[in-house]
């Protein structure tokens, strides 16, 4: 890999608009304008690129002198023998370039940052809109310097949504604490909205040629893509594994494919760093497969619903060729659901009479395939990961019964406070009010990884679970011997803890009291009730589900109108089904932007087009329908509440489903993302 | 945004008294584009003066067929005022897609005009109505008011006062929405009367906004669909940018036009 230095302000050379050059600080906001505007810089101006395949061409601007031609790394996964040996008995080969297009992630709160630097304690303090706070700790302490991890304590409060962009450590949390130790005073900095869109990390942009090989009888015996990712000007957090480890994996989908081979050749350009966004890499694979197989479909005359039902993989666990080894799963289930509540056998009649209304109709599916709760440690250690994936977790029982879970996850929307403190309440029978989540401050939690990956679920509170374990035989050890009882026959239901079959109990609180009280306490228990675990997952979990996205194209001006869109999730064991539902409406929300709405869009000089939303469609309301989602349930079998995640399928799933569809409508499948009205339109008219 | 002076004008001529006095004073009539290009630095009047608390500056008066609007009447009012429904229900249904409910209740329709943003809607509806603008010096014909981008006939300093016009017997508007900022990406505003057709068409003319003189011809003859479908809407002189081509703008002006033809019956 050729990485390209990165410093927090850019020296001598500027290789992106939103490369901070210039740190000012003010006492006001408008001091802090007027002294930038003061700043008179004299820029020699560069050639720029900004597409990916063009900042691999020959004279090409070079952008970091250590990566020539631009190029980071040239990184293959899978077998490229087995894959040109099954293409060469082919039946059918299904060809096809498929572009992945930039989004900007837009979480609704924009960046910010505090530094306040205690001169007495020689200690830091920075309060940051991060994902993972101790994973920005431990950068900043160990990649850049900033202080050693016991004098820094990074604190990210209620975040106002990440969506990967997030997990990125940015220039201004490391210049805050600078300044502040360099002028006495707390250092605070805000972003705003075109800064958050110059300056945030971008997501996906990936450039594929893509293909598929069948046998006479329509089952697929090989896949193969051609890649090429665009980093943008340096390479940040994730760039390093979201188009290879987290891209490549997923390209068996939900099928059963012998050889599959991927090359993926990573650049920089003159653009904002691209990292995660919800999804990462697993959209970009979704999207080749599920539009490859839906295309293959037409070409072959044959229903793309019965295409990919042939090819389902249908024994778990199932090795893919892709390093993968799928443990449990339904694909039938849920295409059968989807399908039912899509009414997909009355389409014919449907797109008819659209058709007498001079309108265009289509139907089109996607059934997509994650690699979540990431990650077991040591397989992420052989593929040359910085990190452990694990997850770490304290329940701390107080004298008077209330808990506090303390976790590593980091929540920013997706609802922690209350699935974690369901684990506990519902476990030991307490109200919901007496227990109370605790995250992202280092100086609270010893350590965590964070949340992204769909991780909290299948992770985080895993390790919640085993940290209750642990409370668990405890509390039953004090309860048997203040009941004198033997703690096998302890059971623990609405709040208090019983011997089995008797009327015999004491109440949680008073068995808690008891903890700390210490005065009558089974010989040799240390005092207190408070216990601790890492968990780390013994295998990746697999949710999968079928999406179904009707369209209905007005053929004049090229507007698609979504009619319906149905989901149907396998996501395992669901703890509470409104927020997974939740969810799923926002990952669809944002699948359907990547699909319809959204792209980010740079001139030949490197500038931003796209840097506000005048130009930039955010998906709003009217653009979405109201969804018809249902989950079936396949536990996953590696971690002890089967749960697999579901923070990423909506956006992962839809949209290919939604491209599908549209293509379908207007008969024409050259058809690049965000299908805007536009593009639509310019469609249609190829096509006449 | 650079520090400035807000005045509050409590008569035409006390606004065009702090208009004299002033460096570089900017008039405010409810600030949509104003405020925001100044926010970003991008404007930096030294004064500004609110015209938009004069009293007799806002309201709607229709008397038989003719109706005039105060300079300061906000898009809510335009859009909801059962007068004007009674007579140009087109205009009003035009003021309830401007913007948002933010923008709609602070925005005018004297302010809209004065800036004449190409893509804004009411510059196609003053055309295509035939309207004149009121100023506090004189009285401008439409045809003669919108001169290209963000350009208007207003000498420095002019106020506009009023919009008026005569009731057409049929008129629509219809647009198609740029899809992220959704100001119009073509805008067609249709309006019939004794004197023949108009057709004004925003947000698509590289020039601003313009009418079409090739549909009004063929809607003049017979006012249907049909004539519309027989027009050839040249792609030159229509804006191109990322959003929408040129030949993309022209086949949504004639889409367009044929909706407001329908839509005006």
């Amino acid at each position: 890999m050729k990485m390209g230095a990165w410093s927090p302000l850019a020296v001598d050379t500027v290789r992106y608009v939103g490369d901070a050059v210039v740190v000012v600080v003010a006492e006001t906001k408008q001091q802090a304008r007027d002294a930038a505007e003061a700043v008179d810089i004299s820029y020699k101006v560069k050639k720029a690129v900004v597409a990916a395949v063009d900042a691999l061409k020959t004279g090409a601007p070079q952008i970091h002198p250590v990566a020539e031609g631009n190029l980071i790394y040239d990184w293959e996964l899978g077998d490229a023998k087995a894959v040109e040996a099954a293409f060469a008995k082919a039946a059918h080969i299904t060809k096809m370039d498929i572009v992945n297009n930039r989004l900007v992630p837009n979480a609704m709160e924009p960046r910010a940052a505090l530094g306040v630097y205690d001169a007495a304690e020689d200690h830091y303090t920075c309060w940051t809109t991060s994902q993972n706070p101790h994973l920005a700790r431990l950068v900043m302490s160990a990649f850049y310097n900033v202080a050693p991890e016991n004098k820094l304590r990074v604190i990210a409060p209620d975040v106002g949504g990440g969506f990967g962009s997030k997990i990125y450590i940015y220039p201004e949390e490391i210049v805050c604490l600078w300044a502040s130790k360099k002028t006495g005073v707390p250092v605070k900095w805000n972003s705003d909205r075109t800064e958050a869109f110059l300056t945030d990390a971008h997501g996906r942009d990936h450039v594929t040629h893509a293909e598929m090989a069948f046998d006479k009888d329509n089952n697929i015996i090989a896949f193969k893509t051609d890649t090429i990712a665009n980093l943008g000007a340096y390479m940040s957090l994730f760039s390093s594994v979201t188009p290879t480890y987290l891209h490549a994996t997923l390209l068996s989908g939900q099928y059963n494919i012998p050889a599959i081979h991927c090359n993926m050749r990573a650049v920089y350009t003159n653009t904002a760093p691209v990292d995660a966004y919800r999804g990462a890499g697993r959209p970009e694979a979704t999207y080749s497969v599920e539009r490859m197989i839906e295309t293959a479909a037409r070409e072959l005359g044959v229903s793309p619903a019965e295409l990919r039902r042939q090819n389902f993989i249908r024994t778990f666990p199932h090795q893919t060729p892709v390093i993968f080894c799928y443990d449990a799963g339904d694909f039938e289930a849920s295409l059968n659901m989807a399908m039912k509540a899509a009414d997909y056998e009355g389409f014919p009649k449907r797109k008819a009479k659209a058709a007498k209304e001079g309108k265009l109709r289509g139907i089109g599916m996607s059934c997509y395939i994650e690699g979540c709760g990431i990650a077991p440690s040591a397989a992420v250690g052989s593929l040359g990961a910085g990190v452990g994936l694990w997850e770490s977790a304290e329940v701390r029982v107080n004298a008077v019964g209330t808990v506090e879970i303390l976790t590593g996850s980091h929540s920013h929307g997706q609802g922690h406070e209350t699935t974690f403190a369901q684990l506990v309440s519902e476990r030991f029978g307490l109200p919901g009010a007496n227990v109370t989540v605790v995250h992202g401050d280092t100086d609270k939690v010893q350590m965590g990884m964070g949340t992204y990956g769909s991780r909290s679920g299948a992770v985080g509170m895993s390790a919640v679970v085993k940290a209750l374990d642990k409370v668990e035989a405890k509390a039953k050890k004090i309860a048997a011997h203040l009941l004198e009882a033997d703690e096998g026959d302890i059971v623990i239901e609405n709040g208090e803890l019983k011997v089995a079959g008797t009327d015999k109990k004491v109440p949680w609180f008073q068995m808690a009291l008891s903890a700390y009280t210490a005065h009558n306490l089974p010989a040799g228990m240390e005092p207190g009730l408070k216990e601790g675990a890492f968990y780390d997952p013994s295998n990746f979990t697999f949710p999968a589900g079928c999406y179904i996205c009707e369209v209905e194209v007005d053929p004049d001006t090229g507007t698609t109108e979504i009619i319906q869109f149905v989901a149907s999730d396998d996501f395992g064991n669901v703890i509470n089904p409104m927020i997974v539902e939740g969810q799923v409406h926002g990952g669809i929300a944002q699948g359907v932007g990547q699909a319809m709405l959204e792209g980010a869009h740079y001139d030949e000089s490197g500038q931003l087009q796209t840097a506000s939303f005048m130009d930039y469609t955010m998906p709003r309301a009217q653009d979405l329908p109201s969804y018809k989602i249902s989950t079936t349930v396949t536990p996953s079998p590696s971690n002890p509440l089967g749960i697999k995640g579901c923070g990423e399928a909506g956006a992962i799933g839809s949209p290919p489903a939604v491209i599908n569809a549209i293509t379908d409508a207007i008969g024409n499948n050259n058809l690049t993302m965000p299908a805007t009205p536009l593009a639509v339109w310019n469609a249609l008219q190829a096509a006449k | 945004m650079y520090e400035t002076n807000y005045h509050r004008a409590s008569s035409v001529a006390d606004a065009v008294k702090l208009l004299k006095k002033a460096e570089d004073p900017k008039i405010l009539a409810g600030g949509m584009t104003l405020i925001p290009t100044m926010k970003q630095r991008l404007a930096s009047p030294s004064d500004l003066v609110d015209i938009t608390k004069i009293a007799d500056l806002s309201g709607i008066k229709v008397s038989g067929k003719t109706v005039t609007i105060g300079a300061a009447t906000t898009h809510f009012d335009v859009a909801v005022s059962e007068k004007l429904a009674k007579v140009c229900p087109a205009l009003c249904a035009l003021a309830s897609h401007i913007g948002d409910p933010h923008v709609r209740y602070r925005g005018t329709i004297g302010g809209s005009i004065s800036n004449n943003d190409p893509a804004a809607d009411y510059p196609s509806a003053m055309l295509a109505l035939n309207a004149n603008i009121v100023t506090d010096k004189r009285v401008i014909a439409a045809d003669k008011f919108f001169k290209g981008l963000f350009e208007t006939s207003l000498k420095d300093g002019e106020i506009v006062t009023a919009i008026e016009f005569t009731a057409p017997a049929k008129a629509a508007y219809s647009k198609f929405p740029n899809p992220a900022s959704r100001y119009a990406m073509a805008g067609v505003f249709v309006a019939k009367d004794k004197d023949g057709v108009r057709v004004a068409v925003t947000g698509a003319g590289e020039s601003g906004v313009f009418r079409h003189k090739g549909l009004e011809a063929a809607l003049d003859k017979t006012f249907d669909a049909a004539s519309v479908d027989a027009v050839k809407v040249d792609a030159k002189g229509l804006m191109s940018d990322m959003h929408a081509t040129a030949d993309y703008r022209a086949a949504l002006i004639k889409v367009m036009a044929k909706r407001a033809v329908i839509a005006a019956g």
